[in-house]
């Protein structure tokens, strides 16, 4: 078994006598999709949050890359090669698109305490940006203000900006949330594109992508990984039905 | 965008009619009084708007740099160093370690908290000017001499100082505008959209924005270098908030987001404030619902007004 | 200095803590309710105190003018409500600084020109004109005493109002989460209003008490205004528990500071310039407090808002 990139070891968190995460352990292995599934208020978003650096773990470890990271900031870890995109869409809608983009090519090319050149001719940032936004099929979109996309083409800028901090991993926070059927698909495909380039941790709730997409599964509820395996194993599972049980149906 | 050069445009018309106007029969003492005082405000609502327009940073306190800026040249008076060989690079290092120490507090807090903690610093420079009781406490210090340039009395030739405060307003413009299009300005307006998209591409905003607080503040403190000149005194009013938020009118009053609207809103905001006195002695009793309604109906300040015109 | 003296001052802390407190208690529910920032509230507090002095002018009696000029602060704070500050809740917080610096300097001139630039004298109320023996051979005047006890006694029916009432429970919740209230079917419209007068009135009510002990002159709101602010950044926004225990601090650092740091200074300089710098670095001591806290507490002592 390959040497894992991503390695959550034990984390936990209280909030007041609740345990939101509680004794959380996994791993996302180079080049696969690891989904974590749950239903809502399992301890997702707070998981996510102490994966990426924005709430502190109680106890436990984030090793990435061989590296203990549970101490680092956001921008560090981002720098360190773990992208994320945001369950609600961020973008800077008043840059075009492709500043948005050219913005964290910049983090990734050289200082950004350079005060004398326009930040908008420099063609290594453009270019960079330029290649993300092919990646993700907005390259026509380039010069349009970002506010003004549609909803599906910002849940794309949002991943070409992750790709464009060069990273290892990607953190991708229900990339399909709102987007239509078409938009759906598209994104699929761009994901699916994506997979062997990039290891992914995806937390989705649409089951059907998670199933056609993720090589491993975990399911979360109430801050515990109740089941880990793969697709088939998953949703044979008697416990993760009984988790879902009312909230949706898991598709066979 | 037609919207970007007629401000730009609009802005250019002033500046030239200021460089012109000593040669077209404005040269009497009190029109270059008028003109260095509203150069001189444009120039440090220009290193506002930058700082609240650019970075995001609302202060309530840039009076106060400014104020840092005037006083060194007071304290420096009172013992005789006038040259600009001394001045400037205290007054520079003075405005810059003030908006330093305020600054690394001020960053930490946010929004209301943060105009709230640089008006709060303001206030304290304020206090600390009036406790300067051997540079006029709080009845202000008039200069015995203007700043030398290597030990020539430039500055009091009224047209060289017309032409010097035109230059520093022009190289404010021209500097802020830069910094903004750099990629250093880049993280800033980034920030200010955005804060939690710019740490998710790999950057902590505080560095950046401390930066360009104290870029703000020195700019500032230069402004008072030439404000504590033009007028040949020093008192604590200079630092403070009424001060301060005169200089946000200005930078509102002309389109936040706009440098070039800084320096239309400075010049509306002297001709206002010199012509409105001479109708009554109320006269606050109009400017303060001017205000008001300059608030309430020209959102965009005067560039949104023009633009929304001309659309 | 003499315990007696020290007494004074703490007790002189002690009652413009509780008149920051009254200014500040408006001012810090307007702005956790509504997210707007007032300037306008200092002269409210401004108005209340000439409302009170003409009035009481007019009628011979302090407590007629205290009667009417409660009513009149309301009105004059809904007037202000209707005409200017409801267009400004969904601007930003330098829009509405703006605005309300408007109102401030149309309202100092108005009250300048009405009444002209000199300061009015409020003679005390004939009842309250003794004095209490703190100790012996100290005297304390009577009517600082009832002020501080009908500042705590309106502290007291603001907090029963406000955390034991139906409408305190809407305006807590709206200063926790303003959409969730709307959303749950109240006019936040008319909460506003209300909760926007009953401020003004207690500004007010301030202005009138403080009307016999400091002088009643144009701008004098001013610094009240910023003092307020100190308090409501210093008690965490919207937290009327962190605006009485900030006041209290910020009423007692001024004042004892005021009156030690001279003599402090006089320890490094000659006496002249000892008062001068003692004074100033007085002033100074709430604004370093309020830093050093905001340094360690960004969002204050008591912050309200969860989010």
């Amino acid at each position: 078994m390959a040497e894992a990139l991503l390695s959550v070891q034990g984390l936990r968190k209280h909030y007041g006598g609740l345990a939101v995460t509680n004794d959380v352990s996994l791993e996302v292995l180079p080049g696969e999709i690891h989904a974590l599934i749950g239903p809502n208020g399992a301890g997702k978003t707070t998981l996510i949050h102490q994966i990426t650096g924005t709430v502190a773990p109680d106890a436990g470890r984030v090793v990435f890359a061989g590296t203990d990271i549970t101490r680092l900031s956001l921008p560090r870890r981002v720098q360190a090669g773990l992208a994320r995109s945001f369950q609600i869409t961020s973008i800077i809608a008043g840059f075009s698109v492709l500043e948005n983009v050219a913005l964290a090519a910049q983090a990734q090319s050289g200082s950004s305490f350079g005060f004398l050149r326009p930040a908008a001719g420099e063609t290594v940032l453009n270019d960079a940006a330029r290649n993300a936004l092919n990646e993700v099929g907005l390259a026509d979109r380039a010069m349009i203000i970002a506010g003004a996309l549609s909803h599906g083409e910002k849940r794309a800028l949002e991943i070409a900006i992750a790709l464009a901090t060069r990273p290892r991993l990607l953190l991708l926070d229900e990339p399909l949330a709102g987007a239509g059927p078409e938009e759906t698909e598209r994104l699929i495909a761009l994901l699916r594109r994506l997979k062997s380039r990039y290891a992914i941790l995806l937390v989705e709730h649409d089951m059907q992508a998670v199933f056609a997409l993720a090589d491993r599964i975990s399911v979360l509820a109430e801050g515990r990984i109740i089941a880990s395996g793969g697709t088939t194993e998953i949703r044979a599972s008697d416990e993760v039905r009984a988790a879902y049980l009312g909230e949706e149906e898991i598709p066979c | 965008m037609p919207r970007l050069r007629l401000d730009v445009a609009l802005t250019l018309l002033v500046l030239a009619a200021l460089a012109l106007a000593p040669l077209l029969g404005f040269g009497a003492n009190h029109y270059l009084t008028l003109f260095a005082r509203i150069m001189i405000l444009a120039a440090a609502a220009v290193s506002l708007s930058f700082l609240v327009g650019g970075a995001g940073l609302a202060s309530l306190g840039h009076a106060a740099a400014m104020g840092v800026g005037a006083y060194a040249v007071a304290i420096l008076d009172a013992h005789r160093l006038t040259d600009i060989t001394i001045v400037l690079p205290v007054a520079i290092v003075a405005a810059a370690l003030f908006s330093l120490l305020t600054g690394a507090i001020a960053i930490r807090t946010e929004g209301v908290n943060f105009i709230m903690i640089t008006l709060a610093f303001g206030q304290m420079a304020f206090f600390t000017a009036s406790s300067l009781a051997p540079y006029g406490g709080d009845d202000g210090y008039t200069l015995y001499d203007r700043t030398e340039i290597f030990g020539l009395r430039l500055m009091e030739n009224r047209l060289f100082f017309h032409y010097l405060c035109l230059g520093f307003l022009l190289f404010c413009w021209g500097f802020c505008a830069m910094l903004l299009a750099s990629r250093f300005g880049r993280v800033l307006r980034a920030a200010r959209e955005n804060p939690l998209r710019v740490q998710a591409v790999g950057f902590a905003p505080y560095p950046f924005r401390l930066l360009a607080y104290v870029i703000a503040g020195t700019l500032a403190g230069l402004a008072g270098v030439l404000f504590a000149n033009a007028t040949e005194f020093v008192a604590p009013a200079y630092m403070g908030w009424q001060r301060s938020g005169e200089l946000i009118f200005m930078v509102i009053l002309g389109g936040l987001g706009r440098l070039s609207g800084a320096i239309l809103g400075a010049v509306l905001f002297v001709l206002l404030e010199t012509w409105l006195p001479n109708l009554t002695t109320h006269w606050k009793m109009i400017f303060g619902p001017l205000l008001i309604l300059a608030v309430l109906f020209m959102r965009g300040g005067l560039i949104g007004f023009l633009g929304a015109r001309r659309g | 200095m003499s315990t007696g003296l020290f007494l004074v001052q703490a007790l002189n802390g002690l009652q413009l803590g509780i008149l920051l407190f009254l200014v500040a208690a408006g001012l810090t529910l307007v702005f956790g309710v509504m997210d707007f920032i007032n300037l306008a509230h200092g002269v409210q507090y401004m108005l209340g105190a000439y409302l009170g002095a003409a009035l009481a002018a007019a009628t011979g009696s302090f407590w007629l003018g205290l009667l009417w000029a409660l009513p009149a602060a309301l009105i004059f704070g809904l007037l202000l409500e209707v005409l200017v500050f409801r267009h400004l809740y969904d601007r930003d917080h330098l829009s509405q600084v703006l605005a309300t610096f408007g109102v401030i300097l149309f309202l100092n001139q108005a009250v300048k020109a009405i009444w002209g630039a000199a300061p009015l004298q409020v003679p005390v109320p004939a009842l309250l004109e003794d004095g209490v023996v703190l100790m012996p051979g100290l005297q304390y005047p009577l009517y600082r005493i009832a002020v501080l006890c009908a500042g705590i006694a309106t502290a007291l029916g603001l907090w029963f109002l406000v955390e034991r009432t139906r409408l305190g429970m809407l305006v807590r919740a709206g200063a926790t989460n303003a959409p969730m209230v709307s959303a749950l079917g109240v006019d936040i419209r008319r909460l506003f209003m209300l909760v926007f007068a009953f401020g003004a009135m207690l500004a007010g009510f301030a202005g009138v008490l403080a009307g016999p002990i400091f002088s009643v002159e144009p701008g004098m709101g001013d610094h009240v205004l910023i003092l307020a602010f100190v308090v409501i950044v210093i008690g965490g926004i919207g937290s009327i528990r962190g605006a009485f225990i900030a006041a209290l601090i910020v009423g007692l650092t001024d004042t004892l500071g005021k009156s030690l740091m001279p003599d402090l200074m006089r320890l490094f300089l000659d006496p002249s310039a000892a008062r001068q710098t003692g004074a100033a670095l007085a002033s100074m001591l709430v604004y370093i407090a309020m830093a050093a806290i905001l340094a360690f507490r960004p969002r204050g002592l008591f912050p309200a808002r969860s989010g």
